[in-house]
């Protein structure tokens, strides 16, 4: 507690959540992924066990008690075991995201034995073939056995679906193979559109009329159902008059660190200009959250221009997402466009005027669309430099 | 949806994806679940404390009564101790 009259603290809290990408390897090729473009550039770079134990370690000091251990695929490295043993101990409450690949009879012991909470399951879609397509590889079959697993270990099945143009109209055959598996939370997310999905927005975009009709069969679903499996379906914000309150604030609860070990304020924000991102290697994650340039950049609202700095639902919205709003206006302390308060809302509605047009079937994409595939990313980093 | 009432005999455990913990950056104790962190403070925290898998709702309140002598308490230990079964943080396992 404060005492009345001292020196008011403006320490930022937190972090509360610390999400670890501790490899952006993968053996899917989603095309909707938000790793960064440049993902490949990190495979040389990536932390030792030991450096992402000091991670967990002075995140718990600063009072972070939810660690998800993501990707890439995580378990393509052979740690993650000792990963959530250690952090369980630690006093963390481990979550583990991951596509399944890999995840064998053996590992989910360990993990069990080791104290992981949870387990969430990306699946990309219900039927084998689009699920094939999206994802580049043979992994429907896998999946629904690793499916299996979980639930033989006592875990909730939590399984994420990321929705968007190309299998949003499967939606029933997905709740119906939801409903299957057992599964107990059901998050159907549009898919957001950043590094891999913006570039394939045109393709992933659902139209209106998609998405009235996926939430109505999801509504209906739910009604059938009961408490049994909850369910959530996000919209895309580009559906949105206001934007979503990114991260709950810049540097507020979520600290997200790469395979390289940068440290990030959220996912995407290694594409900000003008910032340097601190890296954990060189620096304390005290100094990192509470003391470095790069954190405390957006962290309030001092930041702000018109129309957030006098908006009244600055300290709701935190004006948006910055990476958003750098992406689409090449300003990262603008409004972000979805807020039609923003001049450069029209951006976002154009984009969804074009989405209640007709496109080509899914075989035409497929050989256009653009895949997440180190051959990709690669390309992508060469045209950079 | 059913609404079904906390049985007041049989030993209360708190589900397994719950944790419950003390957290000192929160001063105060919180559960903890998937992607989330509820914070219990004061005497939901102290009652929380007392949910091991052997005390059943009637343990429990007698346990408080004795800690803290001359407090009618019931009424409280049992609107939350309700609160916490119809979130489904706690159970009586069968």
């Amino acid at each position: 507690m404060e005492k009345i009259g001292s020196v008011p603290t403006i320490k930022p809290k937190g972090p509360l959540w610390v999400n670890a990408e501790i490899t952006y390897k993968c053996p899917l090729h989603c095309v909707f992924c938000y790793n960064p473009l440049d993902y490949a550039s990190t495979f040389k770079s990536e932390l030792s066990t030991e450096e992402w134990l000091k991670v967990f370690k002075q995140s718990r000091e600063l009072g972070a008690v939810q660690l998800g251990i993501s990707g890439g695929e995580p378990l393509m490295r052979d740690d993650v075991e000792i990963m959530v043993s250690e952090a369980t101990q630690m006093g963390y409450y481990v979550n583990l995201l991951t596509s399944g690949i890999g995840l064998t009879e053996k590992r989910i012991t360990a993990f069990k034995e080791g104290g992981l909470g949870q387990i969430q399951l990306s699946f990309q879609d219900s039927t084998k073939e689009l699920n094939d397509f999206l994802s580049s590889t043979k992994t429907f079959e896998l999946k629904s056995k690793v499916a299996k697993l979980i639930k033989e270990h006592d875990y909730p099945m939590v399984l994420n679906v990321v929705l968007h143009r190309l299998n949003i109209d499967h939606i029933d055959q997905i709740l119906e193979m939801a409903e299957a598996m057992g599964a107990d939370h059901v998050e159907l997310a549009n898919s957001q559109f950043y590094a891999w999905a913006l570039k394939n927005r045109s393709y992933l975009m659902p139209s209106a009329e998609q998405l009235r009709k996926a939430e109505e069969t999801t509504n209906r679903f739910r009604e059938k159902i009961g408490n049994k499996m909850k369910l959530y379906f996000i919209v895309p914000d580009y559906y949105a008059d206001r934007p979503k309150a990114c991260m709950n604030g810049w540097g507020s609860v979520f600290l997200n660190v790469a395979p390289d070990g940068l440290a990030l304020p959220c996912h995407e924000a290694r594409m900000l200009p003008d910032l340097t991102f601190p890296n954990v290697r060189e620096n304390d994650i005290g100094w990192i959250w509470n003391e470095s340039p790069a954190f405390n950049a957006y962290r309030g609202d001092s930041w702000m221009k018109e129309p957030c700095k006098s908006c009244d639902e600055r300290t709701t919205d935190f004006g948006g997402c910055r990476c958003q709003a750098f992406q689409l206006t090449g300003d990262p302390a603008n409004a972000d466009p979805v807020c039609d308060k923003s001049e450069h809302h029209h951006l976002i509605t154009e984009q969804v005027e074009l989405a209640q047009k007709p496109q080509p079937p899914a075989e035409e994409i497929k050989p256009i669309i653009f895949y997440r595939d180190d051959k990709n990313s690669k390309s992508l980093i060469a045209e950079k430099s | 949806m059913s609404e079904s009432t906390l049985i007041r005999d049989k030993p209360l455990s708190l589900k397994k994806q719950f944790r419950f913990q003390w957290e000192q950056a929160q001063e105060s104790y919180v559960l903890l679940y998937p992607e989330g962190l509820i914070k219990l403070p004061g005497s939901s925290g102290e009652i929380m404390k007392l949910i091991d898998g052997s005390k059943s709702v009637e343990m429990i309140i007698a346990h408080l009564e004795e800690q803290f002598p001359g407090v009618d308490l019931k009424n409280d230990v049992l609107d939350f101790l309700e609160h916490a079964y119809g979130k489904n943080w706690i159970g009586t396992d069968d």
